[in-house]
């Protein structure tokens, strides 16, 4: 005799009907979503080969060597230097992570080593609001409190006593300049570089921090002696990110910077970022021939610059932090 | 009994939960006292609390006296890291830290500038080595990176490295239950050996461990401290219903 | 002995000062500029700001406000927001529920990386392009597009993030009942995480209504409130900017209070977003 059948409904029949419809939509979406999960990387890479197909006019007229270099930018007579432009850029990056990176990083290792909860849990807060202000909100700020501060308070002490040190002596200096827009972008980017930082420190293992407090260290012995050596890697790559953060910054810049096309030489001179170059301008982009392929070299430099930076930095934090991306 | 350390009132709480409740006694000197008990029961608290690695912790609150020697380490006064040069540990994970087999056991030796770097560390570093029962194993690769030992190995090299500074006393927090059964072995001989010269106080959870090694035991329970005393007289011989039930296993 | 320790001690003490002086100006610069920008706002403000355009003779010094920029930031922030998210939102759910080529997966977060570090002057650009590629002219529709392009890789990295931290049991659990990926998705995940997709969305709104940059291009700028996707329209960041540099102190003044109403929305979102992470936090199971 046959075993009986199991008492379970509709067990037996595979192709229940809301079966079929169910795993049909399963599919169906499952095929959607793939689709959409598309988007990214074709945008990606659209927008890349956009910029470069815009920028190719020029590119193929021009030695790429001469571009990057060159140091007149004429565009009416058909001389694109970008060279004062990139200087800019760097100079304003570069100043703005000095003044940056050594409190964000005291900050980091004190809310990590040092600071209570009550600390702790009042300063997520406060960086999210930092980092939450527009960027033409931290330009008014900058205009108003930044700009007037420097032109009458400092560069009259300067004139006074140190009038001819070089990175600082400058001809003509307003308020506007490398400083002021150097100052502006240093707090922008703070609060992003404490996050990164901070979750550097807080990944290294209580164990390790034992073992070093047991034999009667300092907790700042501890942070030099026995957690910097290990995750350096990780706070370059941190500083690299916030100056990746840095380098795409517009508004806030743009409205103290000065813009006057020149090669800086001193922190007080004012200095024409990229981006300042590509919103200043574009009304006029069409105006003047290779103008408009000019301004996407510009953003092509930039995005390009701004890549290495993100995916050189991505790779080490990465392993820093055993996580697959940042 | 010499004591070397005395333990008065020591009560803690991690923010409302009581973990040690007035906690009295006393630990013999150049002896293996073992703090046991099931887990729980607060013998890492109790052990951290030798040291003052509580602090670490938030939401910790600590009242009473720990004296060593007489002092009270919890004074206001008092540095706490001369505390911790004075009393080592031997933690349950070994780390090493990050840098070559020499440098982590000259690690303390540096930090608190006690021998010169040259000829007189070097003898100093092979010297807390040999205590350790390491020296024959890694004499030829001093400078390699520490991570590559084995487990067994760093956690001799964590005890080289806490020997080094010349503490008085030294805890282990279960040292030996990360390890396989070999390298267990051999910390526990080390252990065995070091006492003629260290105060050293362990906390296990493995009953067997603490019948071979204990000369003093300390029994706890749920955070008070149920009986102590020499390990034969607490072995064989238990006072309290408790330890009793402990011994026999049923918890 | 006692020389010894002194001298770690002074080190330390110094640091630590130097610690809780970087803490002091981090909290303080924040402080600094809220108080700069409500001093200098505050006394520009007035019913008329929020409740009138700036025809007339606005730019001028004459009455009238910026009920233009305020409508269509709001309009283009949140059409961008949407849209940001009907993309998003199944791009993270097939992230973390069909995913099963594990390489594709990488690509598609690199792709979100590389998107995410974008500057938006660049999105700017490219939306220029765009525009101009399909003869498009400056409009509300090309703003809301390019900060659709800026929000999508914030908002779906949000929401990768979040969906992630799903505890895989309570996934494996709906599965082993018989249930298909899209109904995990959509019934389990999705309810799941909705406080933090509300945060993540709030987030990314809170980014696109300040940006400046993308919409110089792309949105053009107008007086008028916005009635139509295909005209300009005006937004605040750019109602600060144009106004700051006009030659009329009473316009700068303008531009002043513009920044203040800008700055309340995006604390406003911020603060939000954070409240509701907290609720979020105390809801999730572990």
């Amino acid at each position: 005799m046959s075993p009986p059948k199991p008492n379970h409904p509709g067990e037996g029949r595979e192709n229940r009907p809301s079966l079929i419809s169910r795993r049909r939509s399963d599919q169906l979406a499952g095929r959607l979503f793939f689709v959409f999960s598309v988007i990214p990387v074709a945008l990606a890479i659209l927008i890349l080969g956009l910029l470069i197909y815009k920028s190719w006019p020029l590119l193929k007229t021009h030695f790429l060597w001469q571009l990057l270099f060159g140091q007149v930018w004429k565009p009416e007579d058909g001389l694109f230097g970008f060279w004062p432009f990139i200087a800019g850029t760097f100079w304003v990056t570069l100043a703005a992570l000095v003044l940056a990176v050594p409190p964000s990083l005291l900050t980091a290792i004190y809310l990590s080593e040092y600071a209570g909860r009550t600390l702790r849990t009042f300063m997520k807060p406060l960086l999210d609001l930092l980092a939450a202000i527009p960027s033409v909100v931290y330009g008014v700020w900058g205009t108003i409190a930044i700009v007037p501060l420097i032109q009458n308070a400092l560069i009259p002490f300067i004139n006074r006593h140190f009038w001819n040190i070089p990175l600082i002596s400058s001809q003509n200096p307003t308020g506007y300049g490398i400083l002021a827009g150097a100052i502006v972008l240093a707090i922008m980017i703070v609060p992003f570089i404490i996050a990164v930082l901070y979750e550097i420190l807080e990944n290294v293992p209580k164990g390790l921090k034992e073992a070093s407090l047991a034999v009667g260290t300092t907790k700042l012995q501890t942070v030099r002696w026995a957690i910097l050596p290990g995750v350096l890697p990780g706070l370059v790559a941190g500083v690299v990110l916030g100056a990746s953060r840095a380098l795409g910054e517009t508004m806030a810049v743009m409205m103290v910077v000065g813009n006057v096309i020149q090669v800086p030489h001193s922190i007080l001179d004012a200095a024409y970022p990229l981006p300042a170059l590509i919103a200043n301008n574009y009304g006029e982009m069409m105006s003047i021939p290779l103008y408009d392929s000019a301004l996407m070299t510009a953003a092509l430099i930039l995005m390009i610059f701004i890549l290495m930076f993100n995916i050189a930095s991505a790779l080490v934090l990465q392993r820093v932090l055993g996580r697959k991306w940042v | 009994m010499d004591t070397h350390i005395k333990i008065r009132n020591l009560s803690v709480r991690y923010a409302e939960r009581v973990v040690l409740d007035n906690i009295n006694l006393e630990i013999p000197r150049q002896q293996i006292t073992v703090i046991m008990g099931p887990s729980g029961c607060g013998k890492t608290t109790l052990l951290k609390g030798i040291n003052r690695f509580l602090e670490l912790v938030d939401d910790a609150h600590v009242s009473g006296q720990v004296l060593i020697d007489g002092q009270d380490i919890y004074d206001p006064g008092v540095d706490v890291t001369e505390i911790r040069k004075n009393v080592g540990l031997l933690a349950q994970r070994p780390y090493s830290l990050p840098m070559s087999i020499y440098d982590n056991v000259a690690y303390g030796m540096r930090i608190h500038q006690m021998y010169r770097n040259g000829p007189e560390m070097d003898e100093k570093v092979q010297h807390y080595l040999e205590e350790a029962g390491l020296w024959e194993e890694v004499k030829d690769r001093l400078h390699k990176p520490a991570v590559a030992l084995s487990i067994g190995q760093q956690q001799r090299l964590c005890l080289a490295r806490g020997l080094a500074v010349n503490p008085a006393v030294l805890l282990g927090d279960e040292p030996t239950s990360a390890l396989d059964p070999i390298s267990a072995q051999h910390i526990e001989q080390r252990l065995i050996a070091l006492k003629q010269e260290y105060t050293i106080v362990l906390v296990t959870h493995i009953l067997r461990q603490a019948k071979r090694l204990a000369d003093y035991v300390i029994f706890m329970y749920l955070g008070e401290m149920v009986e102590c005393g020499p390990a034969q007289q607490v072995f064989e011989r238990p006072q309290q219903e408790r330890t009793r039930a402990y011994l026999a296993g049923q918890f | 002995m006692k020389k010894r320790w002194a001298r770690r001690h002074i080190i330390e003490a110094i640091f630590k000062a130097l610690m809780v002086i970087s803490f002091a100006l981090v909290a303080g610069s924040l402080a600094l500029i809220l108080w700069t920008i409500l001093s200098k706002g505050l006394p520009a403000m007035n019913w008329a700001m929020i409740t009138q355009t700036s025809s007339g003779g606005y730019y001028l010094g004459k009455t009238g406000g910026i009920l233009n920029a305020i409508l269509g930031s709001l309009y283009m922030a949140g059409g961008g927001t949407v849209l940001a998210l009907i993309l998003g939102l199944p791009i993270a759910l097939y992230l973390e529920t069909y995913l099963d080529n594990l390489a594709w997966g990488r690509y598609v977060r690199l792709a979100l990386d590389v998107l995410w570090g974008i500057p938006s002057i660049v999105y700017g650009a490219f939306g220029f392009l765009v525009m101009l590629a399909l003869g498009m002219r400056a409009s509300m529709l090309g703003g809301i597009i390019v900060l659709t392009l800026l929000e999508l890789p914030i908002l779906t990295r949000a929401m990768d993030e979040i969906i992630r931290m799903m505890p895989d049991e309570l996934e494996q659990a709906a599965l082993a009942l018989g249930s298909t990926r899209l109904e995990v998705a959509l019934r389990v995940v999705t309810r799941q995480m909705l406080p933090g997709i509300v945060t993540a969305v709030l987030l990314a709104f809170g980014r696109g209504i300040g940006d400046a940059a993308s919409v110089l291009f792309t949105a053009g700028y107008t007086d008028r409130i916005p009635t139509s996707l295909l005209q300009p329209v005006a937004s605040l960041p750019l109602a600060v900017y144009f106004q700051l540099s006009m030659p009329y102190p009473e316009v700068q003044k303008r531009a002043y209070a513009a920044a203040l109403i800008l700055t309340l929305i995006v604390l406003a979102v911020s603060l939000g977003s954070r409240w509701l992470a907290g609720r979020f936090n105390k809801n999730v199971i572990r």
